[in-house]
């Protein structure tokens, strides 16, 4: 466990006002590098992962106004730059809840319960990335970030 | 006062077991990857590799793996249940903990030496439940359903020798525990026969201005404003409108939390008390067990001067579904 907490907060409106009129692809890109890193560190199991093939996904980050889109195809994430359809699962939360479950500070059931975190679409299928992101061994924290540079 | 008891936690994922043992779990359990276990959810639970790896990692810190085999053997496939505990033995958890009668007996007959344990979903709230599968299986615990009040847990130790384990926290499951057939109401799949409650793929969250709906199999169960708290999708805990009011009619979404009663639950004898929550992350595990196992260790001396801090009711708070906590059953005035 690490010994630094990271508190719940909020960004003010104006962040996620700009955030929106930036381009959505470079926050997504580095959320989908990091994800083809683990994938590359064999961190992510098999099995789940083929549930994941040709499914669509979205990534909200309310108080940024950020948003990501991406797939999975052929053993890799890959960004959907103009989405046509909504997509099969979709996750919604601050910045600071994001950060609370990568960290592994708060659990998803946790922030779900509180409605801190907003799961909608195929539930199965969230559960199924749940699950997985859970039974991730995360090597040291600073290697994984350099690899997924 | 009699020794502490066992701490007995959930282990989801080998990253859940790890943190489990490291924060002072007496004990784990575990299930496969597939329905012969009672929390068979998508992406959760162990394959032979993982699991040999995490019953590695228990033993070498001394604690304990106990492998949870608790739905009920499906007509025409018993095969896959029993291959299960055989399986298990192999493996060399240090107990199997079992619900389906045909499946104790086989258990018994194939591998005379390896300890049992009756599952909550065996049902068995009377002494005379348990002291029959004592003496037909030879089991040596069992895991009391959360219906019983205080006192009806001392009546049951006093008249058996068979290892009482109790629920000392996590989320409720009311009533029939291991008869409830609700789930099959909805979606024709329920615990005893998939080994899961509300399956994922029958569960929709459907966002609405200013609320968010929860249905099942397309029932609506629940409508929550933005800022209720939610709770887990099942029948019990849905809001039904009875004789023209509509409200939680069966169970509030809540968390068992026996902190309080601690001390107590010691005194009558209670041999281990278990955290609900294989679907939980590792990071619930890590913030109950770290909670429970302190709150035992102040116990560990008498503990007269036992109260309970307000840290580890903060964050066992935290953790509970719809954000709040109850004594369940075991203060109940009625019976
Ligand atoms: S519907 Fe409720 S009481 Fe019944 S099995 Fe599910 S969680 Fe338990």
């Amino acid at each position: 466990m690490s010994d630094f907490t990271i508190p719940k907060f909020r960004l003010p409106g104006f962040v996620a006002a700009l955030g929106q009129k930036l381009p959505q692809w470079p926050h997504g890109l580095a959320l989908i590098a990091g994800l083809n890193a683990a994938l590359k560190l064999k961190l992510l199991p098999e099995s789940e992962l083929t549930a994941l093939e040709d499914k669509r996904f979205r990534v909200q980050v309310l108080d940024t106004g950020g948003t990501a889109h991406f797939t999975y195809r052929g053993g890799l994430f890959r960004p959907v730059f103009r989405p046509e359809h909504e997509p099969d699962l979709a996750f919604a939360a601050n910045l600071s809840a994001y950060l609370q479950l990568l960290s592994r500070q708060e659990d998803p059931d946790t922030l779900f319960f509180k409605r801190e975190l907003e799961i909608t679409g195929d539930t199965e299928l969230g559960l199924i990335v749940k699950n997985m992101l859970d039974a991730v061994e995360w090597p040291a924290l600073p290697k994984f970030l350099l690899l997924s540079r | 006062m009699s020794s502490l008891p066992d701490l007995v936690c959930p282990a989801g994922s080998l990253p859940a077991l790890k943190a489990a043992v490291d924060n002072g779990a007496d004990a784990v359990y575990l299930g496969y990857k597939n329905d012969t276990n009672a929390r068979n959810f998508a992406g959760l639970n162990f394959d032979a590799k993982t699991m040999s790896e995490g019953i590695r990692y228990a033993h070498a810190k001394g604690r304990e793996v106990l492998m949870a085999i608790n739905t009920f053997a499906q007509a025409g496939r018993v095969a896959d249940w029993q291959k299960a505990i055989d399986g298990a033995v192999d493996q060399g958890v240090d107990a199997i903990i079992l619900a389906d009668i045909g499946l104790l007996d086989y258990a018994r007959q194939r591998h005379p030496q390896q300890r049992l344990h009756l599952s909550v979903q065996g049902s068995a709230t009377s002494y005379e439940a348990i002291n029959f599968c004592q003496r037909e299986f030879g089991i040596q615990r069992t895991v009391l359903p959360r219906v019983l009040t205080l006192a009806q847990v001392e009546h049951v130790i006093k008249n058996t020798s068979v290892e009482i384990e109790v629920f000392g926290f996590g989320s409720l499951c009311v009533m029939n525990e291991g008869r409830c057939w609700l789930s099959s109401y909805a979606c024709g799949e329920s615990p005893n026969t998939v080994g899961a409650c509300s399956p994922a793929k029958y569960v929709k969250w459907d966002k609405k201005p200013g609320a968010m709906e929860t249905r099942l199999n397309g029932i609506l169960i629940d409508r929550f404003g933005d800022d209720e708290p939610a709770g887990y999708p099942t029948l019990c805990k849905g809001r039904f409108e009875v004789q023209g009011e509509t409200y939680y009619a069966l169970e509030e979404p809540t968390s068992l939390n026996v902190l309080s009663i601690l001390p107590e639950i010691i005194k009558i004898g209670v041999r281990a008390i278990k955290v609900e929550g294989r679907q939980r992350s590792p990071t619930y595990v890590t913030q109950v067990t770290r909670s429970l196992r302190a709150a035992l260790d102040a116990l560990k001396d008498g503990g007269e001067r036992y109260h309970v801090k307000p840290a580890w009711q903060a964050e066992l708070a935290k953790v509970s579904e719809g954000s709040q906590a109850t004594l369940g059953a075991y203060s109940r005035p009625w019976r």
